[in-house]
């Protein structure tokens, strides 16, 4: 951990001296010295409450010698513990048989047979034979805790790890212990299920088979699952993870104890979302999300069939190199979903091999990529412990979800400060020392408010009070983090790029986490996939290329003919549906892709992608830890990986990238920029490094399978200490291009119309249960995405004369049409939010009505019926 | 909307007052909310939680641990036989199988007629009187059978009606005085008060 | 005989039916102790309870002085009020509450001004509904009467006490449980470290958690100074102390008598006291304090009534309370049902206790209805042995708070006294007393 003090106590255990970090908890100083001590309730990453008992050891005191739980006790100088004599074994044998007193004998048909801590503890520590002759306790068999997760009350063992988890971690205490004494349970309410972004890793930390998840539960046994060690790429927080699978079919994701990112958890998305990779083998309709795309496809007669990966291939160089022809004719957008490697391979194909600057991995709702290199860059552990943090985001618990679980924990135990820019509902508000209430376009007026001192300008939404208060925690900048993405699509991205910039100038001394939701988008650029970027985080302040806006504008007005949609489905992600569908129509369309989606209705050739779990490579988090990804299954069909398609299709042209497979590209990267690939790729038990640092990460934690249960394979999982290249020795080794200053960077200068008083400002953001890909593909999680609402507080719903439920007329840049509105009292006055890939049954595109592309801002106007 | 009735909601707003942190009026609050329903309705416990900070969960959690909070209707009088060990030694176990007889309800449930609720307590604190019976946590002080069958007819009748409020009425003596300063002010005073006496020690050193 | 010429302290208006008014309570010297401390000192007035050496009457005895002298330094303290008395068989603290509410109060603005803490609270069990209205009223009438809130009797002190109801549960009485249920949650005790409330305790706040009868002590000891109060009793057991008699007594009810200058034999048996058993019958055994204590036999009835005495000899004189069993009562479900009331009132948060007490209540069910097993005596008492190691008195324990090892007081102390009894049990199939 980041707090590691340098001096030492020394402390006997069981006759040896050993050294232990003062205050360190005496379970984990007798562990390093090579006694393990079993027990329960413990769990690395909660507030040790030492309930279960299972951990006592003799401990020396005044009064002679106690029974003391060690996962409670904190180590002090000279403190003498035994943890080996017939006293303490006769405690702990007692404690286990007491535990298994009611615990069912199911292990045979129980879920967590196999890898259940209490059969193991009990295995190595248990008499085998009860004596235990009463009628055991009798619960109805599982009962829904939530949409996702089950609990079998029998076997639960009361080690209180879910509710801890629920209210301590997450801060979502829709559990709770009821009851008393033995008949004591965990309970939801039935009025407020227990659905929890994060209820998946109360399954993973149960020490026994009581929770369970529904999309796992009974579908394999845990000696048939096969595991590796990856990175999840649901978002770009990077948590790491164990993929496990039987045979070639995925079962499990499990989150890691990742020193520097996820502290073991992850959330619902990221961990239950797997059937999505699959596909569903029952959809075959290309323009389905929930397809596989298995096979090449070319457009023949306004139909897309099967073809050989040749014919495809050659029609599609045959289509670029058409469009070449003209100056500016090609461009490439997308790529967040890619590898590092893969983005490499298809930088070079894009401007080695067509000769375009036209190129973007970002669909217009991320931040400007020259800014972003510009910043000085905090990683996660900076933001999870700086004396003040300021949030200038979506979200985070909808956007960046184990981000949001990091940041908590530094205002809930270590009571730092957060400030945020409240432009819409925030999981973090209630921890908020000030939360600047801030209408759209307000955003860089108060950041020059709080930079600059002086007057604070009239008709703002926050108070003069709220930005003092803000100023006094910001101070001169040192120590404060900013955490800095993009709140409001329907915003132009002008408005918080110029707060930001204003903050970056005025405080030298603080530090930048990008808060980008999309998985590998960081990758993306660090590997040159913008206009002005160059692989390796490099900068060529020259080059001029069109931005994803730019193409699209370009390919409605012809100047553009074709372009490469490299990984996910163009239309599914951008908001203005419509102008998208309007530049397709009129291109031609070459998508790189795994997953079907509405963007293939305009496709001419579809090149088949391998997709997550599928190809192992590269990828660099929001902090630009790059860490490794290791492939557990086999690409369906005739699939291949972006760097052989990229390599394929240059061959078309006559041309070689010289990259052949993902290692060689890997080197090839190393070699070429300095950025850390091979030597991150070549060993996936590697927390990774972060591109820039100079910090020496930590050794790794020892896995512990009492508190990681089911995660399978010790070896893979840190049990030696840290073996890759360190940062500062990477960094001696390698040069990595610094490329652009925040002079650098083109400011297209903020104006904001002034506010039509009979009118709202929309608020676009951001939901994690959406209707992207993964959601729509994993059927378990159907049900969790929200319908399509308009969000007001009361004042404005006053105003209207409606409450909650009620369906409104909304006139807005691009028509009219009908929707529901809601009350939330974390939306300013004003304002109006409304969640993006959302479920609006009737109201297809909705979301893109409810932008103006024209201006900086979105106004609306609502009407009751 | 309030699921309390208004008075009731205006108690529970001043019991959150009464407290430094809004959480420690919940043992208070559901006692209320049992005062309104006679047990916990759900509607009360969102309520509740909503007052204290809380989820419905840890409402429902706490209250749970409690014997005197019930998750289920119960009959307008709540009778307890205790049979812990002075009671026991009474003849407490009898009494409470005769208790079980004359009400017409199985230990740990309701009445047909929804009137009466019989429990086995543990000990009440009234051991000198053993048998202990508390209706509705009013001590009856029927230690023989006889005596507890006319009490039972009284409360049929009505006769109790003044002593034994129905169900989930405990304190009917409202709080009346407080201390009205700011908490700020008071801590001050007693800074400015320990000056004082300090330096009058001095002086008469 | 016994010793009956020490002063009523906290039970001197017993003969009066309103003793619980104002009016009563003014006219019988109320709140001139008070009065008296609001002139002295705040250290002098904890010096005198100090002299007094007033043992706290909750249960473990601490000398009141010592605990408030640990009170940490801090901006904002806190002084608690133990009234949840559950403990089978103890019922003086519901005397003192119904009959004489406001010498608690008059207790507890003393206390608060010596301990310079601005709020009280007075956490009494939620099944005292009369009594929770009695208290309620005196506060209500202290306000009034000037002896509340802001600047009492124009001094500069200010003081709230709120009274907070329980709702049914025995561990609440454990003063870390009860900060809990203050605090609104589970009645769940504190795990040690911190080992004080009077360094963290409240809302993380320096609190003092004192019992009723400890703070019903305070009007008299000021009133008459502490030393007085230390000439009655001996040792360390000083003053009267309220005990509850109950059981096969004639005359089973509270009785307020000198410490230590008693036996035990003397208030079981005194004319004026507990008047002997019933029925004139043999005493068996009893119950020194509280069923959380180790049982005596008949051989220790000329055991003073004293603190020390009676840990001497391997138990506690506790919350005060004595249980006698005479020759007609069945040791075994005796036992049984004080195990069933561990077992019902364990909270449930820490293995040996939770599972230890239903387990060993199970097994004592078996042994009184039938289905009992000679190995049972031996697994009891390894299960007891399981969760308090050693069986010693004072006990250790493998649990959080003290509930735990209290749950083998009377399984090992009946089986060791009377096994022959148990056996019975086990060849007869059930209790042969029916
Ligand atoms: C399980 C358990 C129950 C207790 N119950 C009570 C009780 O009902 N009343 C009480 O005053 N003390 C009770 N105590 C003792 C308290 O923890 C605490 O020691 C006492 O309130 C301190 O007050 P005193 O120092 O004035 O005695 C109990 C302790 C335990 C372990
Ligand atoms: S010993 Fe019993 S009552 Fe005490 S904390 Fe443990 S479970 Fe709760
Ligand atoms: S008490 Fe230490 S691991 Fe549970």
């Amino acid at each position: 951990m980041s707090d590691v003090t340098r001096t030492t106590v020394q402390i006997t255990v069981n006759g040896r001296t050993v050294e232990a970090r003062p205050g360190e908890l005496l379970i984990e100083a007798a562990e390093r010295a090579g006694d393990y001590i079993p027990r329960f309730c413990y769990h690395p990453r909660m507030e040790p409450v030492g309930v279960c008992r299972m951990c006592l050891v003799e401990v020396d005191s005044p009064r002679g010698a106690t029974l003391q739980p060690a996962c409670y006790l904190r180590v002090s100088d000279g403190m003498n513990i035994v943890t080996d004599s017939e006293k303490v074994k006769k405690a702990q044998d007692g404690v286990l048989e007491f535990l298994l007193a009611n615990h069912p004998l199911d292990c045979p048909i129980c879920d967590k047979g196999g890898e259940c801590p209490l059969q193991d503890q009990s295995l190595s520590h248990g008499s085998g034979e009860t004596r235990f002759i009463e009628e055991k306790r009798h619960f109805v068999k599982p009962i829904e805790i939530g949409e996702l997760i089950l609990l079998d009350r029998e076997r639960c063992i009361q080690c209180s790890r879910c509710t801890r988890f629920a209210a301590e971690v997450a801060g979502d205490a829709q559990i709770d212990f009821a009851g008393r004494g033995d008949l004591i349970e965990v309970a939801p309410s039935p009025s407020e299920p227990f659905d929890s972004v994060f209820s998946g890793n109360v399954v993973q930390i149960c020490p026994v088979g009581a929770l369970t998840a529904k999309p796992y539960r009974f579908s394999a046994r845990p000696w048939d699952l096969e595991q590796v060690e990856s990175t999840c790429t649901q978002c770009a927080v990077g948590c790491r993870v164990a993929v496990q699978s039987s045979g070639n079919r995925l079962t499990r994701v499990l989150g890691l104890d990742s020193d520097p990112v996820n502290h073991g958890w992850l959330c619902d998305k990221g961990r239950f979302t797997l059937e999505s990779v699959d596909g569903n083998i029952l959809s075959v309709d290309p323009l389905l999300a929930t397809s596989r795309i298995t096979e090449p496809l070319i457009r023949r007669d306004g139909q897309l069939v099967t073809a050989s990966w040749n014919e495809a291939l050659e029609l599609a160089a045959t289509l670029l190199r058409d469009a070449s022809n003209t100056p500016g004719g090609v461009g490439a957008i997308g790529g967040a979903s890619l590898t590092n490697e893969g983005a490499f391979a298809w930088e070079r194909f894009v401007r080695g091999v067509l000769g375009s600057e036209n190129i973007d991995a970002q669909f217009n709702d991320g931040l400007d990529p020259v800014l972003l290199q510009a910043l000085p860059k905090a990683t996660i552990d900076d933001a999870a412990n700086a004396t003040t943090v300021v949030t200038l985001t979506g979200d985070l618990r909808e956007e960046l979800p184990v981000l949001f679980l990091r940041l908590r924990e530094n205002f809930t135990k270590r009571a730092h400060s957060l400030v945020e820019f409240a432009f819409a509902p925030s999981a973090l508000r209630p921890l908020a020392k000030v939360s600047l209430s801030t209408r759209p376009g307000e955003a860089h007026i108060i950041a020059k408010a709080l930079a600059e001192g002086g007057e604070v300008p009239v008709g703002l939404a926050c108070t003069d009070e709220q930005i003092a208060a803000a100023r006094q925690l910001i101070g001169d900048g040192a120590g404060v983090v900013f955490v800095v993405g993009r709140p409001n699509a329907a915003e132009d991205a002008s408005v918080v790029e110029t707060a930001i910039r204003t903050f970056a100038e005025r405080f030298p001394e603080a530090k930048f986490l990008p808060a980008l939701r999309r998985s590998n988008v960081m990758g993306a650029l660090d590997m040159g996939l913008a206009p002005r970027l160059r692989p390796g985080r490099g900068f060529a302040s020259e080059a001029k290329g069109r931005d994803t806006n730019a193409q699209l504008e370009a390919l409605r007005s012809g100047a553009q003919k074709a372009v490469l949609v490299l990984g996910g489905c163009l239309l599914g992600n951008v908001i203005d549906v419509e102008a998208a569908s309007e530049a397709l129509k009129n291109a031609h369309v070459i998508s790189v892709t795994g997953h079907g989606g509405a963007t293939l209705a305009f496709a001419d050739v579809v090149l088949p992608a391998a997709v997550q779990h599928e190809r192992a490579g590269t990828v660099t988090n929001i902090e630009g830890r790059v860490t490794a990804l290791s492939p557990k299954i086999v690409a369906p069909g005739s699939a291949w990986n972006d760097i052989a398609i990229a390599a394929e299709l240059a061959e078309q042209f006559g041309q070689s990238l010289g990259l052949s497979s993902i290692e060689q590209t890997a080197r090839t990267i190393e070699e070429t920029t300095g950025y850390p690939a091979l030597s991150v790729l070549n060993d996936s038990a590697f927390e990774g490094v972060v591109v820039g640092s100079t910090q020496t990460p930590s050794a790794r934690r020892t896995l512990d399978p009492m508190a990681f249960p089911g995660v399978r394979s010790a070896d893979t999982v840190g049990l030696a200490a840290h073996t890759g290249a360190t940062v500062s020795e990477f960094a001696t080794r390698h040069t990595i291009t610094h490329g652009a200053a925040l002079t650098d960077v083109v400011s297209a200068g903020v104006d904001v119309p002034l506010a039509d008083a009979y009118a709202l400002r929309v608020v676009l953001s951001r939901r994690l249960y959406d209707r992207g890909i993964a959601m729509q593909g994993s059927p378990a999680l159907h049900a969790l995405v929200p319908t399509t609402t308009l969000a007001l507080n009361h004042f404005d719903l006053d105003r209207l004369g409606v409450k909650s439920g009620d369906l409104v007329k909304v006139t807005g840049p691009k028509g009219s049409f009908e929707l529901a509105v809601e009350l939330n009292e974390g939306v300013a006055r004003g304002t109006v939010d409304v969640a993006i890939g959302t479920r609006s049954d009737g109201n297809e595109y909705v979301i893109d009505k409810l932008s103006d592309p024209h201006s900086p801002i979105t106004q609306i106007r609502l009407e009751t019926r | 909307m309030s699921h309390f009735r208004s008075d009731i909601r205006q108690r529970a707003e001043e019991l959150v007052a009464l407290y430094p942190r809004s959480r420690s009026a919940m043992l208070p609050m559901l006692h209320l909310a049992q005062e309104q329903d006679g047990y916990l309705s759900e509607e009360g416990i969102a309520e509740v939680a909503e007052l204290t900070g809380t989820t419905p969960a840890e409402v429902r959690g706490t209250a749970s641990f409690y014997d005197m909070f019930h998750l289920e209707p119960v009959g307008k009088y709540v009778v307890g036989v205790c049979t812990n060990i002075a009671c026991l030694l009474a003849g407490g176990e009898e009494f409470l199988e005769h208790a079980s007889k004359k009400l017409g309800c199985a230990v740990g449930s309701m009445s047909e007629d929804g009137l009466f609720t019989l429990e086995e307590t543990e000990c009440l604190a009234d051991c000198d009187r053993a048998p202990v019976v508390q209706v509705n946590h009013r001590y009856m002080r029927t230690t023989t059978t006889d005596a507890f069958d006319d009490m039972v007819d009284d409360l049929r009748s009505g006769k109790l009606d003044h002593d034994v409020p129905p169900h989930g009425t405990l304190i009917r003596v409202r709080r009346s005085g407080g201390l009205r300063a700011p908490r700020q002010e008071v801590a001050d005073q007693r800074v400015a008060a320990k000056a004082a006496r300090e330096s009058r020690a001095e002086e008469t050193k | 005989m016994a010793s009956l010429d020490a002063p009523r302290i906290v039970s001197s208006r017993r003969e009066f039916q309103d003793s619980f008014t104002l009016a009563r309570y003014l006219e019988t010297g109320g709140y001139v102790a008070l009065r008296k401390a609001l002139t002295m000192f705040p250290e002098a007035v904890a010096a005198e309870v100090d002299a007094a050496s007033l043992l706290g009457r909750g249960g473990a005895g601490f000398p009141a002085g010592r605990k408030w002298s640990m009170l940490r330094k801090s901006p904002i303290s806190y002084l608690v009020v133990n009234g949840d008395e559950s403990e089978p068989a103890t019922f003086k603290d519901h005397y003192l509450v119904e009959r004489d509410p406001h010498q608690l109060v008059e207790g507890v603005i003393i206390a608060s001004y010596a301990l310079q803490v601005n709020q009280a609270f007075i956490y009494l069990r939620g099944e005292f509904a009369l009594g929770l209205e009695r208290v309620q009223q005196a506060v209500n009438d202290a306000y009034a009467h000037g002896a509340l809130g802001s600047k009492i009797f124009g001094s500069d002190f200010s003081l709230d006490i709120v009274v907070h109801p329980g709702a049914g549960a025995y561990i609440c009485g454990e003063e870390t449980a009860l900060i809990e249920a203050l605090e609104g949650k589970r009645g769940f005790p504190r795990i040690k470290p911190p080992f004080f409330p009077a360094v963290t305790g409240l809302y993380g706040e320096p609190t003092v958690v004192n019992n009723v009868e400890t703070m019903s002590n305070l009007p008299w000891i000021i009133n008459n100074g502490g030393a007085a109060f230390a000439a009655l009793g001996a040792g360390r057991s000083t003053g009267t102390r309220l005990f509850a008699l109950a059981g096969r007594v004639k005359n089973p009810g509270v009785y307020e008598i000198e410490m230590v200058k008693n036996t035990f034999r003397d208030l079981i048996y005194d004319p004026k006291l507990g008047g002997g058993i019933i029925d004139d019958k043999q005493i068996k055994a009893f119950i020194p304090g509280g069923v959380s204590a180790p049982w005596f036999g008949p051989e220790l009835l000329d055991l003073p009534l004293g603190q020390d005495e009676v840990a001497g000899e391997g138990s506690m004189l506790g919350s005060g309370s004595i249980v006698v069993m005479d020759e007609t009562s069945c040791v075994v479900r005796a036992t049984w049902r004080i195990t069933k009331f561990f077992s019902r009132e364990s909270c449930g948060q820490c293995t040996p206790c939770r599972e230890g007490s239903g387990w060993i209540e199970r097994a004592m069910y078996r042994l009184e209805h039938g289905g009992g097993r000679m190995e049972d005596l031996d697994l009891l008492l390894d299960l007891c042995d399981n969760i308090a190691p050693g069986l010693t008195w004072p006990p250790q324990q493998t649990t959080i708070c003290v509930l735990g090892p209290s749950i083998p007081s009377s399984v090992h102390a009946a089986i060791k006294m009377f096994r022959d009894d148990f056996v019975a049990h086990v060849e007869h199939g059930g209790c042969p007393h029916e």
